[in-house]
């Protein structure tokens, strides 16, 4: 029996302005713990819309979404916050890191935020993390003082802090270019595979798509193509 | 909070130049806020105290009026008629306060009266060549009416403590002693109502400010007075209490007036019309200090909606890692609060250097002999009055910024990119 981090229960989403369009109907979607899935599509097919309802940061839907077996519905956005935090990492096209902090406060931040570890420890996991994706050696670094590829690798340190159960992606080698977009995504693969890390990927881009474990593809609002659909 | 403290500091330096001249905008108005209001209260504290410093809490005294009830009410035959009596006169033509010895020791036994100082008061007329000038002659003991009443700080020459060790002196009210052509050391004639003629001896001059005062009047010592008066022994006219609280006067003059059957009069009823000038300008002096720090709100809100626009990322990065809205909204308040706080406590030390600056600017009048500068208040409530304000203002001026950050859609942000 495999442990469901994701389920999503007939998700429907209309944008109501200037008319009513249907961006989503009844989407139904499971992800089990350690799998690396991407999801893609045509421009405007609803990919990063469904992946924001997922990640719990957009609430105007229909549908029932669990994230690790807990009902998102109706939960207040205090708590929502700290379900992204504890249990959600993302990695966006752009890195957002802050360019005030240096490189290992950007990635302490969250775990600072969950508090389930001192400040020290956080320190350290953060180091562990980065030295893990290779870039140790900038954590004192400012932020804007990185090359593009390097931020992102901070973004996914910085998902990774609090050990979620899903990492969440949307466009992340899209600002990459191909030798950068190869690294991040022999991380992620790493990460799937060596640490059994559940990865969502949003991605226009056929071929990253192609190499990850599942592919769900979408097309106007819905998911057409379900090979291991259960 | 650590966190949203840390998080805060770098953004504030991260724009460190608007967020100094937003705070150099509160330590301004802070500071024009706490000198003028030093400078307002100073103000008023000299006025009040040109009046309520000299004037007692409560006075007992005698007055000479008609008694409330006539012989023929308590004659049992008449009293179920309704009387008619014309042409009422005072039969008792002293104004003694009866029993002033043990009233004295009564009130000094009070625990609400924190001195009394006794007086003798009549009109005298002083002889200048053909000429009387009518005046009134006030016996006191110098000691008391030195410690309750500053008596000495008045006395623009000579010794007041004289009054005491030369018998037979006087001191003069200064417009009064040109009127009479003396100085000290020299002597005066006056003549009391019942006709008797004395020769005191001027041993100094006494100015209060008010010209009309120091035309009429003149101090002797009570031993003095009492002579002038013909009267022996306890004789006093007038009790004069300071009270521990001045509040209390209205409330104890009634009681004291009825448990030692007197006359009593509160500073309330005399200075009512102080009050009111003092009200006024401390009114005016508030409403000048939350005009500046309203304006300098507008600086802290500006600079925080600026911060709020550029930093739409930040925020948005924030919301999407785990920062509930609340958290947010925490950040810029705390941002606000701290703008606020440093503003501040830069404005209360500018308030007090101005008022410092100030205080030794020279102001002399001649109907102010005790001040040689501008009076300045330093009373602690105006800077904590200014701390509060600044806090209150800032974080007003921050609620609105701080709620829009705490409402901004992370999805919005992010997909835009």
């Amino acid at each position: 029996m495999e442990e469901i981090i994701l389920e999503a229960r007939n998700i429907s989403k209309n944008f109501h302005d200037p008319v009513e369009v249907k961006v989503l109907s009844e989407i139904v979607l499971r992800v089990n713990k350690g799998e690396f899935a991407s999801i893609t599509g045509k421009s405007g097919c609803g990919k990063s819309t469904l992946l924001y309802i997922l990640s719990t940061m957009d609430t105007d839907y229909d549908g029932e979404l669990f994230i690790d077996g807990e009902l998102m519905n109706g939960k207040s956005e205090a708590a929502l916050a700290r379900v992204r935090n504890g249990k959600i990492g993302f990695v966006f096209q752009f890195h957002y890191l802050l360019n005030e902090f240096s490189v290992l406060q950007n990635v302490m931040l969250p775990g600072l935020k969950l508090g389930q570890f001192s400040p020290n420890e956080v320190a350290q996991r953060a180091i562990t993390k980065l030295n893990m994706l290779g870039i140790g050696a900038l954590a004192q670094r400012k932020a804007s003082q990185l090359s593009g590829g390097e931020k992102q690798r901070v973004a996914i340190a910085r998902a990774m802090i609090n050990d979620p159960c899903i990492i969440m992606g949307d466009e992340p080698t899209g600002n990459l270019d191909k030798k950068n977009g190869e690294v991040v995504f022999d991380i992620f693969r790493r990460l799937a595979h060596e640490y059994r890390q559940t990865l969502l990927i949003v991605t226009h881009d056929q071929e990253f798509a192609s190499r990850t474990d599942r592919i769900i593809q979408m097309e106007d609002g819905k998911i057409i193509c379900k090979p291991d659909q259960f | 909070m650590k966190l949203a403290i840390s998080i805060a500091r770098s953004l504030l330096q991260a724009r460190w130049r608007q967020t100094l001249v937003a705070a150099i905008g509160v330590t301004f108005s802070v500071g024009m806020f706490v000198a003028l209001l030093g400078f307002m209260e100073g103000l008023n504290g000299m006025l009040d105290s040109l009046f309520l410093n000299r004037t007692p809490h409560i006075r007992l005294y005698n007055e000479l009026k008609p008694a409330d009830i006539q012989p023929v009410m308590l004659k049992p035959a008449y009293r179920a008629g309704h009387h008619f009596i014309h042409s009422i006169k005072s039969k008792d033509s002293k104004s003694e306060i009866r029993n002033s010895a043990a009233i004295m020791e009564a009130l000094r036994q009070d625990g609400r009266v924190a001195g009394i100082a006794p007086k003798v008061t009549m009109e005298v007329f002083f002889n200048e060549g053909p000429s009387d000038i009518a005046a009134a002659v006030n016996g006191i003991d110098v000691l008391q009416e030195d410690a309750l009443f500053h008596f000495s700080d008045y006395v623009q020459s000579g010794d007041p403590s004289n009054l005491e060790k030369v018998p037979n002196s006087i001191i003069l009210g200064k417009a009064l002693a040109e009127r009479l052509l003396t100085n000290i050391g020299e002597r005066v004639q006056l003549i009391t109502p019942e006709g008797a003629q004395f020769s005191l001896k001027v041993v100094a001059l006494w100015q209060s400010g008010i010209q009309d005062f120091d035309r009429i009047q003149s101090f002797t010592s009570l031993a003095t007075a009492r002579k002038l008066s013909g009267k022996t022994g306890n004789y006093v006219t007038d009790i004069q209490i300071r009270l521990m609280n001045m509040e209390d006067a209205p409330a104890l003059a009634k009681f004291y007036g009825q448990q030692f059957n007197t006359s009593a009069q509160d500073v309330q009823t005399v200075s009512a019309e102080f009050e009111t000038g003092s009200f006024i300008r401390s009114l005016i002096s508030y409403v000048v200090g939350v005009t500046l720090l309203t304006v300098s709100g507008f600086g802290i809100y500006n600079i925080l909606n600026m911060m709020i626009y550029e930093k739409m990322d930040t925020i948005a990065i924030l919301k999407a890692t785990g920062f509930s809205g609340r958290d947010v909204r925490r950040i810029f308040t705390i941002m606000a609060l701290s703008i606020g706080a440093f503003g501040g406590l830069a404005g209360l030390l500018l308030g007090g250097l101005l008022s410092a600056g100030i205080d030794q600017v020279p102001f002399r009048t001649s109907s102010l002999p005790t001040i040689s500068t501008y009076p300045v208040s330093y009373e602690p409530f105006i800077y904590i009055t200014g701390a509060v304000f600044s806090l209150l203002f800032t974080w007003l001026a921050g609620w609105l910024p701080s709620r829009k950050a705490g409402t901004i859609d992370p999805v919005i942000i992010i997909r835009g990119k």
